[in-house]
């Protein structure tokens, strides 16, 4: 591919994955949402996090299945019970390095 | 809104320390993507320029496949714009926190949502006292550590084994803690069980990366049913 036609390619990349994050801040930040939408996109945050964790320990990709065996899996668990626990961001993650860590080591 | 130095400086202070996780996660994705690109045939200013303009992690890695599989640019921009149509529902949620922000501001913080940058600043605004211009400086650390890892992945990322130290379970962890931190009633609960279930069963049976905005609207709505549910039957006693 040509340094031209790569340049537009990553630009019009750009464009689109910028639209979607930009319009919904300009439109919606200066405005009073009705209850219904503002009760709505309170509870997206935590669905999105678990949305994005819930593929990432049970299941695998190419080919996608179910999977109830994964390291990360299991070094969710005690995770999950240090963050519910200590409530502490930095340690949590240490935990989870160090738990996945041990886990990949063992199995 | 004050901006005098100190509490510039203290405003940025406060960002870059808050960044840190996003930072240890983004370093060997970012190695990674390099070396993928570099396999790809892509050349480092072609990976940076990339992770400049899009800064968007996964859909990276599928651009940096389809372009060596030959796919026609067409395709990989409507992927593109298929696997990060999630952070519109990111921005629609970060919105409430911003009333009265410039459209300049906005615009410049748009540039940064990412999966990672939401979370954590989601997670700081509902604690309360988070400055805007610390969920900027978040944002563009990790834009930062995005842009050099990926470059520099391109030249050293095959030097550094897979796996070292647990990091590539960094991020993982960090939206453990984040969820954790969203749990703020059994609401909450509720709705982040039916968004896990949904979007493992959307993760086998749709294609792409399409299970995070149909399970995060399905459990939201249902959430939002539920809780509609049980205020009316509180008001009925």
């Amino acid at each position: 591919m040509s340094v031209g036609n790569y340049f537009f390619l990553v630009l019009a990349m750009g464009l689109v994955t910028y639209l979607p994050r930009m319009l919904p801040l300009v439109l919606l930040s200066s405005r009073r949402l009705p209850l219904w939408l503002a009760e709505w996109l309170e509870l997206i945050p935590a669905a999105i996090l678990s949305a994005l964790i819930a593929p990432t320990l049970l299941a695998q990709g190419a080919p996608r299945t179910f999977c109830l065996d994964k390291p990360e899996l299991l070094a969710a668990l005690p995770t999950l019970l240090f963050a519910l626990k200590t409530r502490s961001l930095a340690g949590t993650v240490i935990i989870g390095m160090l738990a996945y860590w041990g886990m990949r080591f063992l199995m | 809104m004050h901006t005098s130095p100190e509490k510039n400086s203290s405003a940025l202070r406060a960002g870059l320390v808050a960044s840190w996780p996003i930072c240890l996660g983004y370093f060997p994705i970012g190695l990674s993507l390099g070396v993928l690109a570099q396999k790809s045939g892509l050349l480092p200013w072609q990976v940076g320029l990339m992770s400049l303009l899009v800064f968007a992690g996964g859909s990276q890695f599928i651009a940096v496949a389809m372009l060596a599989s030959g796919a026609s640019p067409a395709a990989i921009v409507t992927t593109t714009f298929m696997v990060n149509l999630r952070h519109l529902l990111m921005s629609s949620a970060l919105a409430v926190h911003f009333p009265g922000a410039s459209r300049r501001f906005l615009a410049l913080f748009a540039y940064g949502v990412t999966d990672e940058s939401f979370a954590v600043n989601m997670a700081r605004f509902n604690q309360g006292g988070w400055d805007r211009r610390s969920a900027l400086v978040l944002n563009q650390a990790g834009n930062t550590i995005w842009f050099f890892s990926t470059v520099a992945g391109v030249f050293l990322g095959h030097l550094i084994p897979p796996g070292s130290l647990g990091i590539d379970f960094a991020l993982t962890g960090m939206f453990i803690c984040l969820l954790v931190f969203q749990l703020r009633g059994p609401i909450f609960v509720a709705t982040a069980l039916m968004a896990g279930l949904c979007s493992v069963l959307a993760y086998l049976w749709l294609p792409g990366n399409a299970y995070v905005i149909v399970a995060s609207c399905l459990a939201a709505t249902a959430g939002l049913m539920l809780k509609r549910a049980w205020r009316r039957g509180r008001s009925a006693q």
